[in-house]
């Protein structure tokens, strides 16, 4: 009976044996291609550093500037871009800026590739169910395991910095963008679907014609995810070597300096509204014309 | 009827939705009905061996309740749905075997569809709505603006042009909806319960627009209903569909005067009769000429007996179109013909 009160496990060596073998595995893998796999990125190395760089030494001013100009186009809102800018102000009087555009840079980086890969992804899962029952699992997955777990074997092939700081961003920052854009497109009404059909519509006139317009605000809150996503990943992010606004957290916690802590994290907390009610505000003139009433 | 006039020709059309939709066709086939087939394969019967001839520059009627097959049928001859079996022969082309680069072009170039529920783009104007069926086959810009201009004034929403779908009401909607199919002047016109969802003034309104236009484009018009005075009213020729099978296609006329069973006779017991039948349909064939007044063969008979009540004992006399003397109406006539035929029982309280 002893099976019963006892799980049946492996015996403790061969399970030593087994992960032995896993980690020298990858060891191996890494030791090979890792050079190789860091070339690969070593493009975008160069152009995040030279990101951050155009950041961090462009005259605030010109970077307040240019971040209102963006928020008044984005949301036509007064109250917003006032909002923005005594943000920044205090960001910036609060000894924060430098710290504020590294996060800045690598936020956008990783929205822009997000994006860059999320949309195409979702517009394959919607077009194939079969494409949709293999991606969502992975999704789950990325969406679900502790952002530690997959930090190991990323920091193994790349070490510490910044590349393996934005792959680690993107892998969880990405599913909303991907959900919301499949969603989003199988949303779109059929019958409207069918009347592009009847005209003679061929798949890409229907897709860039129909679904995707139709389909915008719903991707545009994918993208409002995605954003809020990436900038929760900037404390975790920083313990492999991303500079920004995470770092100060991270030594606040070790040290338990409290308003070191509370500082910076608001300064996240800050460009997270901001972002936030930009790209809502943005995506709600998008759909003008479903809630308009005769002029 | 002449079979050049026949522009499209349906044979044999069968459809069944479900799983194993070969094995069913034959079950079909072999005489097995509706619910049998759902009972034993599990599949729906959408159309059985469906024959129809649909006559070039005439309006086709369809007809059924909901659920009989008519939308089904509508979307063979476009093929947004395809058949289980059977051709589709349009000008003696089968559609079916069209790859899907010629059912594209066959789509743009042949056919467009008025949808009951609209179907329009809610993210763009009026003018790209109208215009969309010319923009996608690549006409430039102006030219497909200038044409989706002519066909919105022509439906009467002059000065609409830059409004979205969802600031009009229903019925200027579906003038969107009509001006998009005319505006790539296809032949044919696929008109799935276009006018169900308007309401009643509404919509005999759009019938009047609708037969003002046939009467100056002469399209071949398939025309989805289940109201029966709309299709007595715009109807060429009505095909009256039940549980996917055909029950009758013929003359309004004649579906009125000799509805094929009872399932004919109930569509057409509530109709007014003296509304819509025509002398034609009840005169005794004479060619000489009566002592009463003289009236066109197509007149109703309700406008007959405000004629006949002034001299209820003269017989009127019945000429065509080119003044020939075909038949006369007695009085005696005319009550026969507005009463019930006896299949449909007495029920005048009904």
């Amino acid at each position: 009976m002893d099976w019963f009160f006892n799980f049946p496990d492996m015996s403790r060596s061969d399970l030593r044996e087994f992960k032995k073998t896993v980690d020298f595995a990858f060891t191996d893998f890494s030791r090979t291609y890792g050079q190789g796999i860091e070339e690969f990125f070593e493009p975008l190395l160069m152009f995040l550093v030279w990101f951050e760089k155009l950041f961090i030494n462009t005259p605030w001013p010109v970077i307040i500037f240019s971040i209102l100009l963006l928020s008044w186009i984005g949301s036509r809102s007064i109250l917003i871009v006032v909002g923005t800018f005594l943000s920044f102000m205090l960001i910036g009087y609060f000894g924060m800026w430098e710290d504020t555009m590294s996060t800045l840079a690598i936020i956008l980086v990783a929205t822009f590739l997000c994006i860059a890969i999320g949309i195409p992804l979702g517009i394959a899962m919607a077009r194939s169910n079969k494409v949709q029952a293999a991606i969502v699992p992975i999704l789950d997955v990325m969406q679900t395991i502790p952002s530690f777990v997959y930090l190991i074997p990323v920091v193994m092939l790349l070490g510490i910095g910044k590349v393996p700081g934005l792959i680690a961003v993107c892998i969880y920052a990405i599913p909303p963008i991907v959900r919301l854009t499949n969603l989003g497109i199988r949303l779109v009404d059929k019958d409207v679907l069918e009347a592009a059909d009847s005209f003679g519509a061929n798949y890409w006139q229907k897709l860039f014609g129909v679904q995707m317009p139709l389909a915008l605000p719903t991707i545009f809150a994918g993208v409002n995810q995605t954003i809020m996503m990436a900038l929760a990943m900037v404390v975790i992010a920083s313990m492999i070597g991303v500079k920004g606004l995470g770092l100060p957290v991270l030594r606040a916690i070790s040290n338990q300096y409290l308003a070191l802590g509370l500082m910076n994290g608001l300064a996240i907390v800050i460009l997270a509204i901001i972002f936030d009610r930009v790209t809502q505000k943005f995506g709600l003139r998008m759909q003008k014309y479903r809630n308009e009433g005769k002029d | 009827m002449n079979s050049k006039n026949i522009l499209i020709k349906v044979n044999q059309l069968y459809k069944i939705f479900g799983d194993g939709d070969k094995s069913a066709l034959d079950l079909v086939k072999n005489g097995m009905g509706k619910d049998e087939l759902l009972e034993k394969s599990n599949c729906v019967l959408g159309l059985n061996n469906i024959n129809l001839n649909i006559n070039r520059g005439k309006i086709q009627v369809v007809m059924g309740l909901s659920g009989s097959g008519k939308s089904t049928l509508i979307r063979h001859l476009n093929r947004l749905i395809e058949p289980t079996s059977g051709e589709i022969l349009f000008n003696d082309t089968n559609i079916l075997n069209l790859s899907s680069k010629e059912l594209i072009q066959f789509r743009q170039n042949n056919m467009s569809m008025v949808f009951q529920k609209f179907a329009l783009f809610p993210h763009k104007t009026v003018l790209q709505n109208v215009g969309y069926g010319l923009a996608i086959q690549n006409i430039s810009k102006d030219e497909w603006s200038e044409k989706a201009q002519k066909w919105i004034k022509r439906v009467g929403l002059d000065g609409y042009e830059t409004y979205y779908p969802g600031q009009l009401s229903g019925g200027m909607q579906q003038r969107v909806g009509l001006a998009r199919a005319l505006a790539t002047d296809a032949e044919i016109l696929l008109m799935d319960e276009a006018f169900s969802a308007l309401d009643p003034l509404i919509r005999s309104e759009m019938q009047n627009i609708l037969l003002d236009l046939q009467s100056e484009l002469h399209k071949t018009i398939i025309f989805i209903t289940h109201d029966l005075d709309e299709a007595l009213k715009i109807g060429d020729r009505i095909a009256i569909l039940r549980d996917g099978s055909m029950v009758q296609d013929s003359d309004p006329q004649e579906i009125i005067m000799n509805p094929a069973d009872e399932y004919v006779s109930d569509f057409i017991k509530d109709i007014n009769r003296a509304r819509v039948i025509q002398a034609k349909s009840i005169m005794t064939p004479t060619n000489t000429k009566s002592s009463g007044a003289t009236v066109k063969e197509d007149m109703v008979l309700e406008d007959i007996l405000q004629i006949m009540s002034d001299a209820p004992s003269k017989p009127v006399t019945i000429e065509n179109s080119k003044g020939k003397v075909t038949g006369k109406i007695e009085m005696v006539n005319l009550i026969e013909g507005m009463k019930r035929p006896k299949s449909l029982g007495t029920n005048i309280t009904g």
